[in-house]
């Protein structure tokens, strides 16, 4: 087994709605997404992101397009116009979510730190 | 099959003034659909109108309408544009104004969508008990009823397909859903029923996944974006739709960007909250039944899309006066930029203490350290070139936050050196537009729907 960073399995896109930001999670292979619906927990997600998320974390499953949803509340400062963050939408914590390490199996690893 | 084709030409309010005139010019399109609010644009426009009530709209929409007349009378193209603001008439007569004087009287029909806007009709709701809480908090609107400054219904895509039934060429609307302006144009088309929730929701997701223009053809995309191809000329989005609820997302030919599974893909997951549960006023759709596959270079087709009834409420989207702040910043360059940045940070926080100064909120970030991943982004290198220290500060006490802002240029002689970065002047004081989102019985409010003659 190796830890290797969810950038090299995942790629992300993130917005917001009022003073939550959601982050989506998308596998590059099919074979990656059942490695993050395993080890992406919303409680990994919470504790990843202490200091910035507030408040509690949902996920969602969405396995048609082998991606997570992930629902990060009290996390932008007020959000939109009231935040006196840089990122006051959280446009950025999609390649946060990225710096995650998780397990994987050696070949796995090896096949997608050769990208 | 017949095929009708889509056009969207703006994603948000101060997208690409030009992205509208190519999606005209650079292909066959049958529709071109604008989004001209953003939360805030509402309580703008509300204020612009209170001074001048011919105003209260996107003008730049009026512009552009001017340029790009010609060809939507001579190819047939319609537009839709929620760029009504809280003055669709005025909108609408501007409009008239341009084809009136380009000579086509008789020859394009203007439609309005309007009947969102409940600012005038507040305290009556709130009299019957019609409490417009919080959907977050549970509050009920009477808490900050003095600091309203705008209120309108978000509607949904029938009221706009009405207006193209009744002929239009150009529909103007006001608050109107991103969603609702493909959506209608497809329900005018395919005359799909106020119950077909599978197709609803399937117009619904082609509307969610190109109302943010060209977030889906390769803007802002993680996947490859290296290899993206000439961003410079990006292609905007188009909705090849067919009766049946299926449809391919594409782009004109010689455009650039990219549209592939994944450019889609993060476009369906942006603001998304629950995905079998999108809720829009035309229906609820299921975002896990799409069935996605790329169907030649740039083209992604959609099937399989399962709705649900809609729900009895409206949105509304209630904008307020929630206080004032301001943002400053400096920057120090090498050696040691992060330690003069935090030790700034330091001696004004003790400045403002000293002068009495009380804010809800002070914070700091160090740009170029950790500003955007806080302590994900681990321990600043040592040696940093150079770091930006941003202060902003936010509270109900306007003359406190304005105070604040004179207390930033000082330190370039009176702090830590090798500063710079204070050439913009004082920090602007800011009102803060907070954002109250409601529910309202579909009963309590009408579209109502208006065409008219150039």
């Amino acid at each position: 087994m190796a830890k290797i960073q969810l950038i090299h399995l995942a790629h992300a896109r993130s917005g917001d709605k009022g003073d939550t930001a959601n982050v989506g999670l998308i596998a590059f292979k099919p074979e990656y997404y059942p490695l993050l619906v395993e080890q992406v927990t919303a409680e990994r997600v919470k504790e990843h992101f202490q200091g910035i998320c507030l408040g509690a974390v949902e996920r969602f499953e969405v396995p048609n397009l082998e991606a997570l949803n992930f629902l990060l509340h009290n996390s932008l400062d007020g959000g939109g116009t009231i935040s006196l963050k840089t990122d006051a939408q959280g446009k950025t914590y999609s390649s946060a979510l990225l710096r995650m390490e998780i397990e994987v199996d050696d070949a796995i690893a090896k096949e997608a730190l050769a990208k | 099959m017949r095929t009708i084709r889509i056009a969207n030409g703006q994603g948000f309010w101060g997208d690409s003034v030009q992205a509208p005139i190519e999606q005209v010019r650079r292909g066959q399109i049958d529709y071109l659909g604008l989004d001209y609010l953003a939360e805030i644009t509402m309580s703008i426009m509300q204020k612009q109108r209170a001074k001048d009530p011919r105003s209260g709209y996107a003008r730049d929409f009026v512009a552009m309408i001017e340029e790009i007349l010609p060809d939507l009378v001579e190819r047939h193209i319609k537009v839709v544009a929620n760029a009504g603001g809280v003055n669709g008439e005025a909108c609408r007569d501007a409009v008239l104004e341009v084809a009136r004087k380009a000579g086509f009287q008789g020859r394009a029909r203007i439609g309005i969508v309007a009947g969102d806007d409940i600012m005038p009709r507040l305290d009556d709701y709130l009299s019957r008990g019609v409490e417009l809480k919080n959907l977050e908090t549970g509050e009920p609107l009477s808490a900050i009823r003095s600091q309203v400054q705008s209120a309108n219904i978000y509607f949904g895509g029938r009221p706009v397909a009405e207006a193209f039934d009744q002929g239009a060429l150009i529909v103007i609307a006001g608050r109107v859903t991103d969603t609702g302006l493909s959506l209608g144009p497809l329900i005018h088309e395919f005359k799909w029923a106020a119950d077909d929730w599978d197709r609803l929701a399937a117009g619904t997701i082609a509307g969610h996944t190109v109302e943010c223009g060209a977030q889906c053809t390769g803007g802002n995309c993680q996947f490859d974006w290296e290899t993206i191809p000439n961003l410079a000329d990006i292609g905007y989005p188009i909705i090849e739709a067919q009766e049946d609820g299926s449809f391919v997302i594409t782009k004109h030919e010689g455009t650039g960007g990219r549209i592939n599974l994944q450019s889609i893909k993060e476009q369906l997951l942006y603001e998304m909250g629950d995905p079998k549960e999108y809720i829009t006023p035309d229906c609820i759709a299921d975002f896990t039944s799409i069935k996605l596959a790329e169907a030649g270079e740039n083209r992604v087709r959609f099937s399989g899309i399962k709705g649900r009834p809609a729900t009895e409420f409206y949105k509304v989207s209630i904008s307020y006066s929630a206080g004032w702040k301001a943002v400053g910043t400096l920057v120090y360059s090498w050696p040691d930029a992060l330690k003069k940045a935090q030790a700034a940070d330091r001696i004004l926080r003790e400045r403002l203490d000293r002068l009495g100064l009380k804010f809800d909120t002070v914070m700091t970030e160090f740009v170029g350290a950790n500003a955007c991943h806080g302590a994900l982004a681990g321990e600043a290198l040592p040696d940093l070139p150079e770091v930006q220290f941003r202060i902003g500060v936010r509270g109900d006490n306007r003359h406190m936050i304005e105070r604040f802002t004179r207390e930033i240029a000082p330190l370039v002689l009176n702090g830590p050196p090798s500063v710079t970065g204070f050439a913009g002047g004082r920090p602007k004081v800011e009102e803060i537009i907070a954002y109250w989102p409601a529910l309202i019985p579909k009963a309590e409010v009408a579209p109502e729907v208006s065409v008219v003659e150039a």
